[in-house]
């Protein structure tokens, strides 16, 4: 009887291709060590995607359910970190549009559009919003690129987030957007360009008062 | 060079390359794009600040025992028992191929020796013969199968502490071996079924729930619960009755009678089981 400690020492051996391979045969247990080993990359993105703790668990989740539905149709096998990576932005913009939709309904139900476009959340921006002052403490900044963040429409954060933390090429992202390659780098350009836009202010304020020696932390 | 655009310095920013000796040359020249490539720089880094909440080191156990249960089975088929083992080498390792080739050259020889040689008009005793064929090769099949499943369950049945120091049993082994046993298991009991079967498929059936008690226990086991799994073996004497059956259909692989009626003269040995 074979009593050596299993799938952990396995599992740190074993390839993705393999691991698929594997699951294709029908075996679960393939399958485990491929969710244990993309899980935390795949959460990152899709936190940094949805903006919340709560819908990042279920894009995680269903990242996984779908790639496992789709696995016999996966043909790059060694890449499956990178496929699940896909799948889960995928379903992430899909979630974000459901909630803005959710949101704009209702909360602003005399912003939406009658064709059904996208509303650009940074144009309903409340008046009332912190003064630079404030929003020069650093913990109000990161709220404020928070709601930048939320300001972009799913294509542009996606866009955003698979290439400046994920470090994703452009083709990768237009396969994500299910778009070209040039549209898909014109989606990266206006996203920066849109966080620029709302977000330069202070952090100028922010780096003026790093040099002053007058930051608040 | 005119000044570039914001959208070619946020690409030189993103390590583009199209462009980008002539940006850097005019970039060394003009304190304005300079400034402007440095604003781009620090709110994208900035923004790299936002916190993300970490998830935990048990995170992926965590996702895994959530979605598990909601993952559909997966019907293996057939040809994959010809190609794999529990903890084997990938389907295109070169042994594989080799069996794999093998099989290919087998079934080619058969067809073009099909084609050439013997008459052609007895189609119905070829009809019944490739029919005995298929079911003996099934039989066969599902008695290695019972052989197997046996294995496992004779390994579980005599597992213990290797001293008397030890507190925990690892059955992973046996569990892997249990969770490939039940795709087979569950192919071959719709097999038995759709054939009126119903004493193999009810044999087959008591199997499975007794591979699905292993598959889903913990892989550290306290001699306490080995024990309590071994009695559910014994309770329901399927050790036995897979010994049994196993036999029955080996023997009737082996010497091609089919039982007139789909449930016919094994069904009765069966039976007293």
């Amino acid at each position: 009887m074979n009593r050596m400690r299993p799938s952990v020492e396995t599992a740190t051996i074993e390839t993705d291709a393999v691991a698929v391979e594997r699951t294709l045969t029908g075996d679960r247990e393939a399958y485990r060590i491929l969710v244990e080993r993309h899980s935390r990359n795949v959460y990152r993105l899709a936190y940094r995607m949805t903006g919340n703790q709560h819908d990042a668990e279920e894009v995680v989740q269903e990242a996984f359910l779908r790639a496992y539905q789709k696995l016999s149709q996966f043909a790059a096998r060694a890449n499956f970190g990178t496929w699940v990576y896909r799948i889960a932005a995928n379903y992430a913009i899909d979630r974000m549009r459901q909630r803005k939709s959710e949101d704009s309904r209702r909360a602003l139900p005399a912003r939406e559009t009658e064709d059904g476009a996208e509303t650009d959340l940074m144009s309903t921006v409340p008046d009332a919003a912190p003064s630079p002052e404030r929003l020069a403490q650093s913990g109000q900044l990161a709220a404020q690129m928070r709601q930048a963040l939320r300001g972009l429409t799913p294509a542009e954060r996606t866009a955003f987030v698979m290439r400046h933390w994920g470090g994703s090429g452009i083709d990768e992202i237009a396969s994500a957007l299910d778009s070209s390659a040039s549209a898909a780098k014109n989606t990266v350009f206006r996203s920066v360009q849109k966080l620029r836009k709302a977000l330069e202010p202070f952090v100028e304020q922010r780096g003026r008062a790093r040099a002053m020696g007058t930051e608040q932390l | 060079m005119k000044h570039p655009k914001e959208e070619e310095l946020i690409a030189y920013h993103d390590g583009e390359t199209a462009g980008r000796n002539e940006i850097a040359t005019h970039l060394a020249d003009c304190p304005e794009c300079e400034a402007e490539l440095a604003r781009i720089d620090a709110l994208l880094a900035a923004l790299h600040t936002i916190p993300v909440p970490e998830p935990g080191d048990d995170y992926g156990q965590r996702v895994w025992q959530q979605i598990s249960p909601r993952l559909p089975q997966r019907r293996a088929h057939w040809w994959d028992f010809l190609f794999r083992e529990p903890n084997s080498a990938p389907w295109f390792a070169p042994r594989r191929l080799a069996a794999a080739g093998a099989i290919v050259a087998l079934v080619l020889a058969a067809f073009i020796a099909g084609r050439f040689t013997g008459p052609r008009d007895v189609t119905p005793p070829v009809a019944t013969d490739a029919a005995k064929v298929r079911e003996r090769i099934l039989l066969m099949a599902v008695g290695e199968h019972l052989g197997r499943s046996e294995m496992v369950l004779m390994e579980l049945a005599n597992s213990g502490p290797l001293n008397a120091g030890q507190k925990e049993v690892n059955i992973s082994s046996e569990q892997r071996r249990a969770e490939d046993l039940l795709e087979e298991n569950r192919l071959y009991r719709e097999t038995a079924l759709e054939q009126g079967d119903t004493a193999l498929a009810g044999v087959l059936d008591e199997l499975e729930r007794v591979l699905l008690d292993v598959a889903h226990s913990p892989q550290q086991m306290t001699p306490a619960q080995l024990e309590n799994i071994r009695q559910r073996i014994d309770a329901r004497g399927i050790l036995f009755k897979v010994r049994v059956v196993g036999k029955e259909l080996q023997q009737r692989g082996e010497s091609g009678n089919t039982p007139a009626e789909p449930s016919g003269s094994g069904k009765s040995e069966r039976n007293k089981v």
